[in-house]
C-alpha cells in the first residue's frame, strides 16, 4: 500500500515507467505473494483501447490474463458512445453472475496504478477468428451447438435486471432508424439502397417493449469458442438498453456469416434454433418473422460503418489501405439489404 | 495515345508482382495489408474492363425510371431524394429491378467471389 505522504510523487514517476513495469507493480500491489508477473503482448483488436496479455506466476503455476486499457494520453470514451472501461468491468462482474459465459475480472486499475482507465481479467483459451470457427475440423462438433448456446447466452443478458446497472446508453427501434439516417446524411455521395434500407425501417417501425440489456455487438467474431461449443462472450463496449431482438437481427445479419450464407446465425445454423436455446434458458417466445427488421437494420448499420471506415481514410485521419478499400465492401451491403427487403425467390 | 503496356496490363503486372513475389518477404500485418493491396488492383482490373457498360446501362435505367436526364451522378442523386421522400415507393418494382441490376453490375466489380452475389446471379437466371 502506497503511503500517505509522497503518494503524488510515486504516481508522477510511475507515469515514466514502462507499461511492463507499471503492470507488475498493479498486480503486486493486489497480490503480493506472487513471484513473477511478465507482459508477454499487446494483442492486434481495437485502436481506441489496448488490449494484452499478461502471466502471473503463483505458488509455481503460469497463469495468464488479459489486460484491457485506455493507451496513455487517450482519454476514456470516444464520442462512438462506447462503455467506458470502467462500466464495462462493471458489466462483465453483473453478466457473469447471471450466468453469461464471460471471463472473470480480476481487477480493475485506480488512480494509484497511473495505467489510466482500465481492467485485468482472467485469460480464456479458445477460438476467436470467424473463419476458423466455421471452417475448422477442430471445430466441427460446436457448430450445430452454437445457435443453441448463443440462444442460452442471449436469454440471460436480456434477462439482467437493469437498475443495479450502470448508466448506459438507451436506444428505441425509432431511435435507432434515426440515427441512421443522420449517418447517412453525413456521407455526400447519394446512396439509393441505403436510402430505401432507412425508409423501409421507417415505415415498419415494430411497438417499443420494455428495454433490456443488450450486448450491441453479439456476433461471429465477439465470440470465445472450444471444440465443445462456446467458451465466452467478448466485446461489451456497445452494450446498452434497448430491444432484446437487436441482438438476434445483428448475430443473423449475413456480413457476419462470412460466406456460409445458409446458415443464418453466425454461418452456424438457423434462426429456429438460436430461439429454442434462448426460449430453453427463460427467455421470452420470439416471433422469428419480427426478425428480419432488425438484421435490415444491422445490415444498414454495418453498410454506415462502412462509409464511416472509409471516411476516416479520405479525411486522412487512417491512412491504411485497409480503410480505403472497406468503401468497396458497400456493394456486399446492397446486395444484403435487397436480399432481405427485395429477395429474389 | 496507344502506349503498350496499358494501364489494364500495368495493374495486372504489380498485382502479380505483389501476390507471387512480395508478399512471401513480408510478414504479419504488413502482409495483410499487402493481401488486401493485391485485392484493390483486382477490383481495379476489373472496373477498367467492366465499368464502361455498367454505367451506360445504369444511366439507360434511370433515364426510363425517373424520366429525367442528366449526368450519371446528378441521376443517382435524384433517385437517392426520390426514395427518400417516398416519391417512388419502397416496393416500387421498377426500383427494386434497377436496384438490384445496379448492385450486381457493382458486385461483379468489387467482389465477383461474395457468396451471396453468386447465389443472386442463379436466381436470376432461374427467372
Amino acid at each position: 500500500m502506497p503511503g500517505r505522504d509522497g503518494s503524488m510523487m510515486r504516481t508522477v514517476s510511475a507515469t515514466t515507467q514502462s507499461l511492463e513495469e507499471r503492470l507488475e507493480r498493479a498486480v503486486r500491489r493486489r497480490r503480493p505473494d506472487v513471484e513473477s508477473v511478465r507482459w508477454l503482448e499487446r494483442l492486434p483488436a481495437g485502436a481506441t483501447q489496448e488490449t494484452s496479455v499478461f502471466e502471473v506466476v503463483d505458488q509455481g503455476n503460469p497463469r495468464r490474463s488479459i489486460l484491457r486499457r485506455r493507451p496513455d494520453g487517450m482519454p476514456d470514451g470516444d464520442g462512438l458512445s462506447r462503455t467506458t472501461l470502467e462500466t464495462e468491468a462493471e458489466l462483465l462482474r453483473v453478466v457473469g453472475n447471471s450466468g453469461v459465459p464471460v471471463p472473470r475480472v480480476e481487477f480493475i486499475l485506480d488512480a494509484s496504478d497511473a495505467m489510466g482507465a482500465g481492467y485485468a481479467m482472467e485469460w480464456i483459451e479458445g477460438e476467436t477468428i470467424p473463419r476458423r470457427i466455421l471452417r475448422d475440423e477442430s471445430y466441427a462438433a460446436a457448430r450445430p451447438r452454437l445457435p443453441r448456446q448463443l440462444g442460452e447466452a442471449l436469454a440471460r443478458i436480456h434477462a439482467v435486471e437493469i437498475d443495479p446497472l450502470p448508466a448506459l446508453p438507451r436506444a428505441t427501434p425509432a431511435q435507432l432508424v434515426e440515427g441512421q439516417r443522420q449517418a447517412l446524411a453525413q456521407h455526400e455521395r447519394p446512396q439509393p439502397v441505403l436510402e430505401l434500407a432507412v425508409r423501409w425501417l421507417a415505415h415498419r417501425i415494430p411497438p417499443a417493449q420494455p428495454l433490456r440489456l443488450v450486448h450491441g455487438d453479439f456476433r461471429n467474431g465477439n465470440l470465445i469458442v472450444g471444440p465443445e461449443g462456446l467458451r465466452s462472450v467478448l466485446d461489451w463496449e456497445l452494450a446498452h438498453l434497448g430491444d432484446p431482438l437487436e441482438d438476434f437481427g445483428w448475430v443473423c445479419a449475413n456480413v457476419w456469416r462470412f460466406g456460409v450464407v445458409d446458415q443464418r446465425v453466425g454461418g452456424f445454423g438457423p434462426l429456429e434454433e438460436l430461439i429454442e436455446g434462448y426460449v430453453s434458458a427463460g427467455g421470452q417466445a420470439v416471433d422469428a418473422s419480427a426478425v428480419l427488421w432488425w438484421e435490415v437494420l444491422a445490415s444498414l448499420k454495418w453498410a454506415t460503418i462502412c462509409l464511416g471506415m472509409y471516411a476516416l481514410y479520405t479525411s486522412g485521419l487512417d491512412p491504411s489501405i485497409e480503410r480505403a478499400t472497406i468503401g468497396r465492401r458497400l456493394s456486399e451491403n446492397e446486395i444484403d439489404l435487397l436480399n432481405l427487403i427485395a429477395p429474389l425467390s | 495515345m496507344h502506349e503498350r503496356p496499358d494501364a489494364l496490363e500495368l495493374i495486372t503486372a504489380v498485382r502479380e508482382f505483389l501476390s507471387e513475389h512480395a508478399m512471401n518477404e513480408l510478414e504479419g500485418r504488413t502482409r495483410f495489408h499487402a493481401r488486401v493491396a493485391v485485392n484493390a488492383l483486382g477490383i481495379v482490373e476489373r472496373e477498367l474492363t467492366l465499368r464502361g457498360p455498367a454505367c451506360e446501362r445504369e444511366a439507360a435505367r434511370l433515364r426510363d425510371l425517373l424520366g429525367t436526364e442528366g449526368e450519371l451522378d446528378e441521376q443517382v442523386a435524384e433517385l437517392s431524394k426520390r426514395i427518400r421522400s417516398g416519391e417512388l415507393a419502397d416496393d416500387d418494382e421498377a426500383l427494386l429491378e434497377h436496384l438490384w441490376s445496379t448492385a450486381l453490375d457493382k458486385l461483379a466489380i468489387d467482389q465477383p467471389g461474395y457468396a451471396a452475389y453468386q447465389r443472386a446471379l442463379e436466381q436470376r437466371e432461374k427467372r
